[in-house]
């Protein structure tokens, strides 16, 4: 007889929201995955974390969560944050995001949580395009990439989160892809213990519409060979030149330090621990 | 006796909000409502409470939705290019239904416009500002006395009907200075919810025409709130059914309970032939007007709007049973003017004064205009 097991970490989902609406070979499932071991491997509380997603693919996984979880207007999600954690510091608030979320039409509040250096995790979903609305160009859509909204294909420069996140002032900014799971879960893991704005990037394929339309295949594994043949870690990459990092994605930890986090303006705190 | 003091309306915007137990204030710098994030900035922290000033309108209301959500009571103030940002998270606060205040310091527009002049012509982007059918309560006082007790009744109704309320004031009584004597403590009536345990996490579940209950939010259930329209979970859906019974609860929670929420002032209306509607400051200058009419003989009363969302249909429509000369009185080129249009009949003789340049009417025109009927 065949014994059935599920998965152990069913226990931290909505089991009534599933079947998920990802795509076959989408890389959020292999995320929320990533998360849930992170937050299984710590042993947290899962009723002290608050999940909050925006607008986009990235942004529904908090609906699987069985946490207390905020999912409304696109790109915000930084700003309902910062309301949340002045009067409920004790929590742990984790932002699922795209790219588009966050840095296209949140680009100025993630600039500014990060310069707060507010307290909570923000997990990047980088798949460099608009996924949800049928695979349009994002600020990370890497140069001359074709997609549903630059056909002849696209001519601006991408935006480096992670560099963008260090000199606003987070502090702790890490980038890996669905390709590194052992990587990604300790980034995560780490990101969750830090104290103060923490970013963990994950470069994740996206078969149906950033692979059909900028790769020309929906094969998820030939769209996560490209990502690995682009990716190069940090310690290679400080022995290139700026010519042969061209078109790289370098994954590594940027940032890991300490700064007071923001506590709101009132005047009866306690000390930064 | 209480001591008579001389405050300007930001100020007894930003006192009267204090005194209904506000403890949570998010804005950005907007002339000509600054004043009233300053005194926040003030008191706020010194109370233990937090003040923050984000990045933009936009995270302003964002950063208030998700401190009304842990459960504070939340304030905003703006002017015009702002509201008009705030219009995305105004909807959002609509759907998950979710408690807070706004303060719309109108001035001139279109776009930046006129800075510092006042102006009556947000009254309908107030209704209808964010996308969608969606109820909304406005509330609009005109004297100083009513600048504070309408800023603690827009956060009772607001933390009754778990509805976004917004208080428009206009540029010269936010900035006027006027003296008023500020109720006892005892004598402000603040509303106070009973906090209901959620049973199976149906925190939108309830019958039509029932107040939501309080949803205890972060406390770890899990509860999912959510901007997409939902079911009785929050959870998003869009199962026609269910979204008509949504629609419906959202719109009845406020229909229902007109009486309560729509409330006017009436002066010299008992044997009123002409009426004016106007509100704000503009019914500052028709007050005046009509007391200088009536000693010329001029048979004219004031229905002063104070609840301007949901519009007063029931009792106009009253008294226009007997009243059939109405002259609008606003500072734009006519919006509640259509409103009028609409609840009263053919057989009433509709006038209007209206002008938007920045200047309010001396009761001296608003008399000529009551002349010409």
């Amino acid at each position: 007889m065949v014994q059935q097991r599920t998965n152990p970490l069913r226990k931290y989902i909505r089991n009534r929201k599933l079947p998920h609406f990802f795509c076959p070979g989408c890389g959020c499932g292999q995320i929320l995955n990533y998360f849930l071991k992170a937050v299984d491997d710590l042993q947290l509380d899962f009723k002290k974390i608050i999940t909050i997603g925006g607008v986009g693919c990235t942004a529904r996984i908090p609906i699987y969560l069985n946490t207390d979880s905020l999912h409304g207007v696109h790109g915000r999600t930084l700003a309902w944050a910062t309301g949340i954690k002045l009067y409920r510091p004790d929590l742990k608030v984790v932002i699922f995001a795209g790219d588009g979320d966050l840095v296209s039409i949140g680009g100025n509040h993630f600039l500014h949580a990060s310069r707060r250096n507010l307290d909570v995790t923000v997990i990047l979903v980088n798949n460099f395009n608009f996924a949800m609305t049928g695979g349009q160009v994002a600020p990370t859509t890497p140069f001359n990439s074709v997609t549903m909204t630059t056909p002849y294909g696209s001519k601006e420069n991408t935006i480096d989160v992670c560099k963008l996140a260090v000199s606003a002032g987070a502090t702790y900014v890490s980038r890996w892809s669905t390709a590194k799971p052992i990587q990604t879960v300790k980034s995560i893991k780490k990101a969750l213990q830090h104290k103060g704005f923490s970013l963990v990037e994950i470069l994740s394929q996206c078969p149906t519409n950033f692979g059909r339309y900028a790769l020309r295949t929906g094969d998820p594994e030939k769209v996560l060979e490209w990502i690995k043949n682009r990716s190069i870690s940090k310690t290679k990459a400080e022995k290139l030149n700026e010519h042969e990092l061209k078109d790289k994605f370098i994954l590594g930890e940027f940032i890991d330090k300490k700064r007071p986090v923001f506590q709101g303006t009132t005047l009866f705190k306690e000390e930064d621990n | 006796m209480r001591r008579k003091q001389v405050l300007q309306g930001n100020i007894i915007v930003a006192k009267a909000a204090l005194a209904a137990r506000c403890n949570f204030f998010a804005g950005y710098p907007i002339t000509p409502s600054s004043e009233i994030a300053q005194f926040m900035s003030r008191e706020l922290p010194r109370m233990g409470y937090d003040f923050i000033q984000m990045e933009d309108e936009i995270a302003s209301l964002g950063a208030c939705i998700g401190a009304s959500l842990s459960g504070r009571k939340v304030l905003t103030a703006t002017s015009g290019p702002g509201f008009s940002l705030m219009q995305e998270h105004l909807g959002m606060a609509v759907m998950a239904e979710i408690p807070l205040v706004i303060v719309n310091v109108m001035r001139g527009g279109p776009s930046t416009g006129l800075p510092t002049k006042p102006s009556q012509s947000d009254i309908m982007q107030a209704r209808w500002g964010t996308h969608g059918d969606h109820p909304i309560i406005a509330l609009y006082p005109a004297f100083a006395d009513e600048i504070y007790s309408e800023t603690i009744r827009a956060f009772n109704l607001s933390e009754k009907f778990w509805n976004p309320v917004i208080i428009l004031l206009d540029e010269v009584l936010a900035k006027a200075h006027e003296d008023i004597e500020l109720p006892r403590k005892n004598d402000i009536h603040i509303y106070k919810e009973k906090i209901h345990r959620i049973k199976d996490l149906n925190i939108y579940d309830r019958e039509i025409g029932e107040n939501p209950p309080r949803v205890d939010f972060f406390k770890g259930y899990p509860i999912h709130i959510d901007g997409l329209e939902h079911d009785k979970h929050g959870w998003p859906t869009s199962d026609p059914e269910t979204v008509n019974k949504m629609q419906t609860l959202r719109m009845q929670k406020i229909y229902h309970y007109l009486d309560e929420i729509v409330k006017f002032k009436e002066y010299y209306m008992e044997d009123a032939e002409i009426m004016i509607f106007s509100f704000g400051v503009s019914a500052r200058s028709s007050l005046a007007a009509v007391k200088m009419a009536r000693e010329q003989g001029i048979k004219v009363g004031l229905f002063q709007a104070l609840t301007i969302w949901p519009f007063p249909k029931i009792p106009l429509k009253e008294r226009f049973k007997q009243i059939k000369k109405v002259l609008t009185v606003e500072l734009n080129m006519g919006q509640t003017k259509y409103e009028i249009e609409r609840i009263s009949l053919d057989d009433v003789e509709k006038k209007a004064l209206l002008r938007a340049n920045g200047i309010p009417f001396t009761p001296n025109e608003v008399l000529d205009k009551i002349r010409e009927f």
